[in-house]
């Protein structure tokens, strides 16, 4: 990566526009402004976690002990359901879009994102979507509780909730598409002079090929979703099997979207990581382009897979070839990047601020996900694995100790450079600590549970699941309550705090243009474009 | 909000407006609309009050937003690089168009080249066919082994469809004529390609719904009739709407054009228009080949 080398001056902050935020609600409901925009996406992303978390509790409460104790298998399904889409779309998603709000335009030089008034109508659909999606909950036959992949004929019995849910997602898939596309033309219409793409910090990176990708599979998964609706309720037959349409067919169209989906949630945590463990390891990134290329390929490769989320519909036997062989080939590319994490903290100088641990843990605890992932990706082995706890595991090892910790890396990286203020460094690291250690009581049990034959998505079990299932209903509870930590850091850090400088970190290295504004940044960030070296 | 000032050329500072009301009431008029589409859907009656209140508010909020950037783009608010941020803009909404579709094809490429044939018994499905459903022959078209909707017939290619193909590749000649006209400064050719190009397209939609008559009431052709039915009139239907959208923004452009907004360099809302147009083109050769011909 060539030096960003930015000279003191270019952040001066003579506004040529004198009008600085709009006063009360104006502010947040007519915003245009991409910190306010990005502020309220990190901040609704947040609530939604709270939301999907609690849904989580009682997924783990019922399971602490076999037998039926708090809520009828109905209630538990459609809390399996909701859990996921409301973590997806809501939490995960909006989180990392509000990351790139925030930063992409400090970190390329930019007045602003590029449509800044789409950019609002993006971020207010998600609320309105959620109304719709959350009222499933109290309508004539309950939420959605069909997995959230919404797979037909089981999906096709959903009650009122049904069109709700859909039109639901459409929205939410509107409001990605929407962000995605101010991404690609912030990216690569605003960049300051002289900020070539192979400048870019890697969080621009991995978010610009992840906006691509955004755009290619919203749209299928929008498709869908409205083929399901017609199929319930306007006498279509695109997967009945009576009419000469499949229901096998959803599960292709699906994961053609839902493959991609998941490396949407994973590059731009990627992303973050290659940001914060240069800076706290004191050394440059190793191996920039290698990690702009093996981005590149993991999206690439990531539209070839989708079959491999369903060996066992029996597909032909060259399929389940191609597709597992296309899988184990995004362990080359997703192995050069941990190989490049690995080799910036090699004799680099390192201190462990909450950033770094959180950062340090990803690259550990994701790289457990990753390996389970290629455990499923063998079609014979997989024929076990299937619907079991063992997916379960992997995938939430891959999105909380992965997705969800890199949010939470970036947040406690960027959180001074926001507010201006420092935040309470003992609270962040037993913030950590203890999110590091009952993730793995809550997620590593789940392995044996699965590879042991427990199935996913039940409200009881066979007793001899019992012991594994109650260490991670513990690990479930410990780690929801520690993330309240997680909001009292950030709600103490906008209140007030130290001052935080303009580096924000004690480090030589942190590299990027955002290191160069004010902490927080002026309003309207770079009116006059800085110069990149 | 913009400030009116026709005198100023072009600045050279990227315009970022300063706050909008449009994307609160757009959001609150999508979840209005689809509120309402649930509750008809549900077989709630407040859909009936609740949608149309739906579609009102975003046809406000349609009107509001673009008629706010049009009066900035008259104001001459927009530089180059707006102007190249509203081009990506559209290019990769129409490619998010172009996926929605291939959502659709997937479907119609998936039931032809799969699931007909293996209820039809190919391959290792054989066991499907013996089965369940022993008596069925594939073939193409078909409303499945249980021959969902009853007999029906179906539109041939050579008929009004291809009438319609000649249509729609017709109006891509007439716009483009306009479009250099634009270019040449000639506004007289200009206003009449344009309003020949959005005729040309209601009259391609009148005829499409001309075709779903008789598909519904002399054919038996019906979004019920199994696998046939839901591709044919889910990959038309999504055509013929976007069609009808493609041709009120004609309509909007010409409006432009005949008040003299435009210029023979500053054309960017043209440019969009005719690109999405040719999108619909585009399309409609993939439904003409794929879903009428073959």
């Amino acid at each position: 990566m060539s030096t960003v080398d930015t000279h003191a001056g270019h952040s001066d902050t003579h506004h040529h526009d004198h009008h600085g935020p709009e006063k009360g609600w104006r502010r947040w409901l007519l915003a245009t402004n991409h910190k306010d925009i990005g502020t309220m996406y990190l901040l609704f992303s947040l609530t939604m976690f709270f939301v999907g978390g609690l849904m989580a509790l009682v997924i783990r409460a019922e399971l602490f002990q076999p037998g039926l104790q708090l809520v009828n298998p109905q209630f538990f399904n459609s809390m399996t359901t909701m859990h996921a889409l409301v973590m997806i779309f809501g939490a995960v998603m909006p989180a990392f879009v509000g990351l790139a709000n925030w930063m992409i335009p400090l970190q390329i030089g930019a007045p602003d994102m590029a449509l800044p008034r789409m950019n609002n109508f993006s971020f207010w659909i998600l609320p309105f979507s959620f109304t719709l999606l959350l009222s499933t909950l109290f309508v004539e036959g309950g939420a959605p509780a069909s997995g959230w992949t919404l797979y037909p004929p089981l999906s096709l019995q959903t009650g009122n909730a049904f069109p709700l849910s859909i039109f639901a997602i459409h929205l939410m898939g509107a409001s990605s598409i929407m962000g995605a596309i101010n991404v690609i033309v912030t990216i690569m219409n605003m960049r300051a002079p002289g900020m070539t793409l192979l400048k870019m910090p890697l969080f621009a990176w991995t978010w610009l090929i992840t906006a691509y990708l955004l755009i290619a599979v919203m749209p299928v998964l929008a498709g869908a979703v409205t083929m399901l609706l017609t199929d319930h309720y306007f006498g279509t037959s695109f997967f009945s099997a009576a009419g000469g349409g499949d229901p096998v067919m959803y599960q292709h169209i699906f994961w053609f979207f839902g493959h991609p989906e998941v490396y949407i949630m994973i590059l731009p945590a990627f992303g973050v990581i290659s940001e914060i463990i240069p800076t706290f390891a004191r050394k440059r990134l190793f191996g920039y382009d290698a990690m702009v290329y093996a981005t590149a390929s993991i999206a690439f490769l990531s539209f070839i897979v989708w079959a491999h989320h369903m060996f066992t519909v029996g597909m032909p036997l060259a399929g389940q070839m191609f597709f597992m062989l296309a899988t184990m080939l995004i362990a080359v590319p997703t192995g050069v990047k941990v190989f490049n994490w690995t080799a910036t903290i090699y004799k680099g100088s390192l201190s462990f601020e909450p950033p770094m641990l959180f950062a340090l843990a990803f690259v550990f605890l994701f790289t457990i996900g990753g390996f389970s992932g290629l455990m499923l990706a063998i079609v014979p082995a997989d024929f076990q694995y299937h619907d079991t706890y063992f997916v379960v595991a992997h995938f939430h090892y891959v999105l909380v100790p992965g997705a969800v910790f890199a949010l939470m890396a970036g947040v406690y990286y960027w959180l001074p450079k926001w507010t201006g203020h420092m935040y309470n460094m003992t609270l962040a690291k037993w913030h950590f600590w203890l999110s590091a250690i009952f993730v793995n009581v809550l997620f590593f049990p789940q392995h044996f549970l699965g590879l042991a034959g427990m199935p996913r998505r039940i409200p009881d079990y066979n007793t001899q699941f019992a012991d594994w299932n109650m260490i991670s209903s513990i690990g479930a509870f410990g780690f929801g309550l520690s993330q309240l930590l997680f909001a009292v850091v950030i709600f103490q850090a906008i209140r007030g705090g130290a001052k935080a400088t303009d580096k924000v970190w004690d480090s030589a290295a942190p590299h990027g243009l955002e290191w160069t504004l004010s902490s927080p940044p002026p309003y309207h960030s770079f009116e006059v474009a800085p110069e990149v070296k | 909000m913009a400030h009116a000032d026709t005198t100023h050329a072009p600045s050279d500072k990227y315009y970022v407006p300063h706050s909008s009301p449009w994307p609160i009431v757009g959001s609150l008029a999508l979840f209005t609309t689809v509120s309402g589409a649930a509750m008809l859907i549900n077989d709630s009656s407040a859909g009936s009050i609740v949608f149309p209140l739906g579609l009102v508010l975003l046809a406000i909020m349609f009107a509001g937003w673009f008629g706010n950037v049009i009066k900035e783009s008259e104001s001459r608010l927009y530089n180059a690089a707006v102007d190249r941020s509203f081009r990506m803009g559209m290019m990769w909404f129409i490619f998010s168009e172009v996926m929605f579709f291939a959502a659709f094809f997937g479907a119609l490429w998936y039931a032809r080249q799969y699931s007909v044939p293996w209820l039809g018994g190919e391959g290792v499905k054989i066991f499907t066919k013996e089965l369940l459903w022993p008596q069925y022959e594939a073939s193409w078209p078909t409303n499945g082994p249980e021959q969902l909707g009853g007999e029906f017939g179906v539109i041939p290619a050579f008929g009004l469809p291809a009438i319609n193909t000649a249509i729609l590749l017709t109006s891509g000649v007439t716009i483009t004529i306009a479009h250099h006209a634009l270019k040449a400064g000639n506004r007289t050719v200009l206003n009449i390609f344009l309003a020949l190009t959005f005729l040309l397209g209601f009259l391609f939609v009148y005829l499409q719904a001309h075709e779903y008559i008789e598909a519904y009431q002399h054919l038996n052709l019906t979004l019920g009739s199994g696998i046939y039915g839901s591709t044919f009139f889910m990959l038309t239907g999504f055509h013929g709407f976007h069609v009808t959208v493609g041709a009120i923004m004609l309509v909007v452009i010409w409006l432009r054009c005949v008040r003299g907004h435009f210029t023979p360099t500053h054309h960017f809302a043209f440019e969009g228009v005719a690109w999405y147009w040719h999108f619909v083109d585009v399309v409609w050769l993939g439904l003409f080949i794929f879903v009428y011909w073959l």
